[in-house]
């Protein structure tokens, strides 16, 4: 079977902009959490959000590009263009154009929950207003959720399978697993591969928080608390993650530099409900026990879990369960964190975002804390990190994702 | 009346889709100022709200320049 490695690593979600600021800033422990201006003037119930830095479309896109673009697609450009630079497969005469790989045999595979949220929000108010005759044509290839992984490939000329997959929350993770499995078919040598979300609309933020997914703590600073006793909902947030996937025969021949080796992917359903885990895991369980189980490591080999933890009172309490029933003891001595207390949840996004933090982690050997956990739920029997970084030598690291719908996915990281 | 026009679409051209001012002649077609068959409609969208003259899709058929888009905008006020 194929090795497939990560060869490059791109990022922009609420802990900051480009790797290294992203990841200093889930080291942080700061959460990203704000007031938003937008929310408070719409009036939507919950007005609590983490936006990603803001960054000019114009200037990072061109005018002419970013106008028929939606946000999510803006955002899957800027963070495939940073994975491709640090893969090095770009050579700089171009800033997007593939030089270092055959162009098409390059794939792009990215998650997307919504797509385009906020081209919806803005033109059917025209629809309805103005009438049918004064609909953008531009509507459609904004909106598609396809669209992100469209123009990466028109950016970048990447030929090869193309495909957006959608898992809701667990997207991000999905893609990743999807783009790992085109490589070992061979059907792509590289694989642009992640997740990206720019959900942040009134209409959203109402219907998540008329479904009391969202928490109603009005302070920002403790909102998104995963595992926390007090923790009532996830705080919504946007974002977009891009690896560079490889087969390890060719990111040895160029020479690439790799960051990680893709040593599992597990994916399952609950078959259970629309939004709500079951209690005791479920389908999660599958899904890690796959990862792991395909990984071929042994499962005490894992020391780190980026937690789906949510900051919801019935994801975290199920995922706990789930991990125990994959692990048993060796649960205890896995350092747990959720990057979510940072960056909200990114939704689509957050399966990429989080896959590349356990990687970091896994590099760095240092496990960023879960912020805003001031005690810890007793039901979730989990170790987890909090307050600051930990030191932990890391063999191998797990990062699990699960969407609404049922839909999990797990993903098992070794060293490249 | 054409003067003003051409300055409305220099604007539009510029403001909305990023076309360098330098590039916007009359005898420019929208082709080579970047904008395809759904970016020609879009204009049209924002030319309606600047000067409230619709140009439809069937009129669309024979505007290749500036000019010419100019020439049927004057002749929907005239």
């Amino acid at each position: 079977m194929k090795q497939v490695v990560v060869t490059g690593m791109g990022l922009i979600s609420p802990a900051g902009r480009g790797l290294d600021d992203a990841w200093n800033g889930a080291l942080s422990g700061k959460t990203g959490a704000a007031v938003d201006d937008d929310l408070v003037a719409m009036g939507t119930p919950v007005t609590i959000c983490c936006r990603v830095p803001s960054f000019d479309p114009d200037q990072e896109l061109g005018r002419g590009a970013a106008r028929r673009l939606d946000r999510f697609t803006h955002l899957a450009v800027i963070e495939a263009r940073e994975a491709l630079q640090h893969s090095g497969l770009v050579d700089g005469s171009d800033e997007e154009k593939i030089t270092g790989a055959d162009r098409d045999r390059v794939g792009v595979l990215l998650g997307s929950g919504i797509g385009g949220a906020e081209t919806w929000a803005s033109e059917y108010p025209n629809y309805i207003e103005k009438g049918p005759k004064r609909t953008s044509p531009m509507f459609i290839p904004k909106m598609l959720s396809n669209t992100g992984a469209g123009t990466v490939a028109m950016r970048s000329g990447a030929r090869g399978p193309n495909m957006t997959v959608n898992t809701a929350c667990a997207a991000g993770a999905s893609a990743i697993h999807i783009g790992r499995d085109l490589i070992r078919s061979g059907a792509a040598d590289v694989v642009i591969a992640g997740g990206v979300e720019a959900g942040i609309t009134g209409l959203a933020v109402s219907a998540f928080a008329q479904m009391g997914a969202l928490s109603k703590n009005p302070d920002p600073n403790t909102a998104s608390r995963p595992f926390d006793v007090d923790r009532n909902g996830f705080v919504i947030g946007e974002g977009s993650a891009v690896v560079i996937l490889e087969s390890a025969e060719h990111a040895a021949a160029r020479g690439a530099t790799t960051y990680a080796t893709v040593a599992g992917a597990g994916a399952s359903a609950d078959a259970h409900h629309a939004t709500a885990p079951p209690e005791d895991g479920g389908g999660a369980i599958l899904a890690i026990r796959r990862a792991v189980e395909e990984s071929g490591i042994d499962p005490s080999d894992i020391g780190h879990l980026n937690a789906h933890g949510t900051s919801t009172p019935l994801n975290d309490a199920a995922e706990a369960k789930a991990v125990r029933a994959v692990f048993g003891d060796h649960t205890d001595r896995i350092a747990v964190t959720s990057t979510k207390g940072v960056t909200g949840h990114t939704l689509g996004a957050a399966g990429a975002i989080e896959a590349i933090f356990a990687i970091m982690a896994m590099r760095e050997g240092l496990v960023p804390p879960t912020a805003n956990l001031v005690n810890q739920d007793p039901a979730i029997a989990f170790d987890v990190v909090s307050g600051s970084p930990r030191e932990v030598d890391l063999r191998a690291v797990l990062s699990t994702s699960m969407g609404f719908g049922g839909q999990n996915a797990a993903l098992v990281f070794t060293p490249a | 009346m054409s003067q003003d026009l051409f300055a409305t679409f220099t604007e539009l051209l510029t403001e909305e889709f990023g076309v360098p001012e330098d590039d916007i002649k009359p005898e420019a077609t929208f082709e080579a100022l970047g904008l395809d068959s759904l970016d020609v409609v879009e204009l049209t969208l924002v030319l309606e709200e600047k000067t409230g003259v619709k140009l439809e899709d069937e009129e669309l058929e024979d505007v290749k320049t500036v000019q010419d888009a100019i020439d049927k905008v004057a002749e929907k006020q005239a």
